[in-house]
């Protein structure tokens, strides 16, 4: 069994007086997809900004191939491969598909004595890069990414994490703005990712599609991890209790009963 | 495939400057309709060049500032600021030129650094932060223009150096025309052709996102500041040696001409597309409306009403050719 690629051990992380994250354990392996679940305001996002170099714990340690690291910088994280992938893709809608792609990273060539950005160069690579993927329907590198459907723009944009040579690949809500349709597709270069080996973090509230492609899975409730479990262990409904509180969502429906009984008529 | 073939219908309607370019042509057509063939004639093309040169060379750092998300208005006093001092170093104390042209430039590219470092340091936005550089830089070329020479009009006899910066070529057009052209082909490669241009698209797409791909926005925003503001210098100090004096009050009317000028030429106003190509024709429309008038029988006045439609158009229609060009994509079968 391979070491975990990157882990956290035992990680706060307290903005000022309040406490966001108590104890985070959690390991992600190369060719692995760890689902992250957990409601909204349960520290999810923190725990993407920790591994993504945009905060720092208060205390614990992040650790990369066993040794303990830390990120001065999102670009940091970026170039110890730790490529972070938002739900709207993070690219640029008015930026061409290739341009988007190689942001900061431009190919260039000489054309005489100036130094030129490569469009040819870039448009190839990019589209290659998207159609490996299996989005065959993106052929022209000229096109606007405000073009493409959600699912596309999801795919353009790990294409372009794995391109640039991104070993963790963290996906926040990849699937929550999209179809069902568009779902599948980014599901499926979830699965294409897990396969060429990288390891994904995958956030999201939609047990359906964490259970698609997920082989490990941990819950977050309130800034702890309430479960850490593997693929199998638990069922669907099980799953979705955890996620939305368990006792205290029966406690609510208790109360909402209540409160409509108790109504004068 | 469009991507082989450069040009293509579709190719064509998604480029910023398209509507543009369409706009300018309605203007000419109007105007050399009305106006009769001198508008058209290298006297009546004068009139226009010359006041297109010099708010262009100001319009186009303007314009790249706004591709990359910012706006900068003190340009409207740092025009007078440089012309001041550029006239009150070689004219009211008879210095060398080469002083009074450097110090314009330096005084403009300050002003610039400080508004660059105030706005990656405040987040203020550049709105407020360039509204508060304009009056503190009004008062402050006001104040010292009286401080030092008593008066708010400076004069500048400079022959030496007229050839180069504020001469008539051929009695009617001015040299700054030249340095517009200069400008178009220095401005037009760098956005478009070099690296850095990729870099100032992406921070008016999302600056976040262009900062996690590696790009450094802030010394970028930094140094497109420090162009606008020795542009508007540039053309303040011209304008000096070219009317052999400088008025403390002459450049307000740059600030709205030359966002004008952008938002014509297809330029979004909240950033992330556009093109220089675009600027030089939205800056030609405005100077074609602005001089055409006065070759028409029409009274002048009229000419504000026909850019404020022109403005209201042109943003309108760049909106309609931007779906166009969002929503494009190569038809199926067409390999």
């Amino acid at each position: 069994m391979a070491g975990a690629i990157l882990s956290l051990n035992g990680v706060n992380k307290s903005f000022g007086p309040i406490d966001v994250l108590h104890d985070i354990n959690l390991e992600i392996k190369a060719g692995e997809v760890l689902c992250l679940l957990g409601d909204n305001g349960a520290g999810k996002s923190t725990v993407i900004r920790l591994l993504s170099g945009v905060h720092k714990p208060s205390s614990g340690a992040i650790m990369m191939d066993g040794k303990p690291i830390s990120f001065s910088s999102p670009r940091d994280a970026a170039d110890h491969g730790i490529a972070t992938v938002h739900q709207f893709g993070g690219t640029f809608p008015l930026m061409s598909i290739g341009r988007s792609f190689f942001v900061g990273r431009e190919p260039t060539r000489w054309v005489g004595p100036f130094k030129v950005y490569d469009r040819k160069t870039a448009n190839d690579i990019a589209v290659k890069a998207v159609q490996n993927f299996g989005i065959n329907r993106i052929d022209d590198g000229d096109r606007l990414v405000g073009g493409l459907s959600g699912g596309e723009r999801q795919a353009l944009a790990i294409a372009r994490a794995v391109h640039f040579g991104a070993r963790v690949l963290i996906l926040d809500e990849p699937t929550a703005a999209l179809g069902v349709k568009q779902a599948t597709h980014v599901l499926r270069i979830v699965n294409e990712a897990k396969r060429r080996g990288l390891a994904v973090i995958f956030i999201t509230h939609q047990v359906m599609h964490a259970m698609a492609v997920g082989d490990h899975f941990a819950v977050l409730i309130r800034g702890a991890i309430a479960a850490d479990f593997k693929k199998g262990e638990k069922s669907r409904e099980e799953i979705t209790d955890l996620m939305a509180g368990g006792a205290s969502m029966a406690a609510l429906e208790a109360e909402i009963d209540t409160d409509i009984s108790s109504q004068p008529a | 495939m469009s991507s082989s073939s450069s040009f293509s219908f579709g190719s064509l309607m998604r480029r910023p400057e398209t509507g543009s370019f369409l706009g300018l042509a309605a203007v000419f057509l109007f105007f050399t309709a009305f106006g009769g063939v001198n508008f058209a004639s290298p006297t009546g093309a004068a009139s226009w060049l010359n006041v297109a040169a010099q708010l262009g060379i100001v319009a186009i750092p303007i314009g790249l500032l706004m591709i990359a998300g910012e706006l900068d208005i003190s340009i409207g006093s740092i025009i007078p600021a440089g012309s001041m001092t550029c006239a009150i170093i070689s004219g009211h104390f008879d210095l060398p030129i080469v002083f009074g042209v450097g110090a314009a430039l330096l005084l403009g590219a300050a002003i610039g650094l400080i508004n660059g470092f105030l706005v990656i340091r405040t987040a203020v936005p550049s709105f407020i932060v360039t509204l508060g550089t304009l009056f503190a830089v009004a008062g402050m070329t006001l104040g010292f223009s009286v401080l030092v020479t008593g008066t708010t009009s400076v004069a500048i006899k400079v022959p030496e150096a007229k050839w180069l910066l504020g001469d008539f070529i051929g009695g009617i057009y001015q040299v700054t025309i030249f340095w517009w052209l200069a400008a178009i082909l220095f401005w037009g490669f760098f956005l478009h052709f070099s690296r850095f241009g990729n870099w100032i698209f992406a921070m008016g797409g999302d600056k976040v996102s262009a900062r996690n791909a590696g790009i450094p926005t802030d010394r970028v925003t930094i140094m497109l500041f420090v162009c606008s503001g020795m542009s508007a210098a540039f053309v303040g100090l011209s304008q000096a040696i070219l009317y052999n004096s400088a008025q403390v009050s002459a450049g307000q009317s740059y600030i709205f001409n030359s966002i004008i000028s952008v938002v014509v030429g297809g330029v979004l106003l909240t950033g992330g597309y556009g093109s220089v190509f675009g600027i030089v024709l939205g800056t030609l429309t405005f100077a074609v409306v602005s001089q055409g008038i006065y070759f028409t029988g029409f009274d002048a006045n009229w000419a504000s009403l026909i850019i404020g439609v022109l403005l209201l158009g042109a943003v309108l229609m760049n909106n309609t050719f931007r779906k166009m060009a969002l929503s494009y994509a190569p038809k199926k079968g067409a390999k």
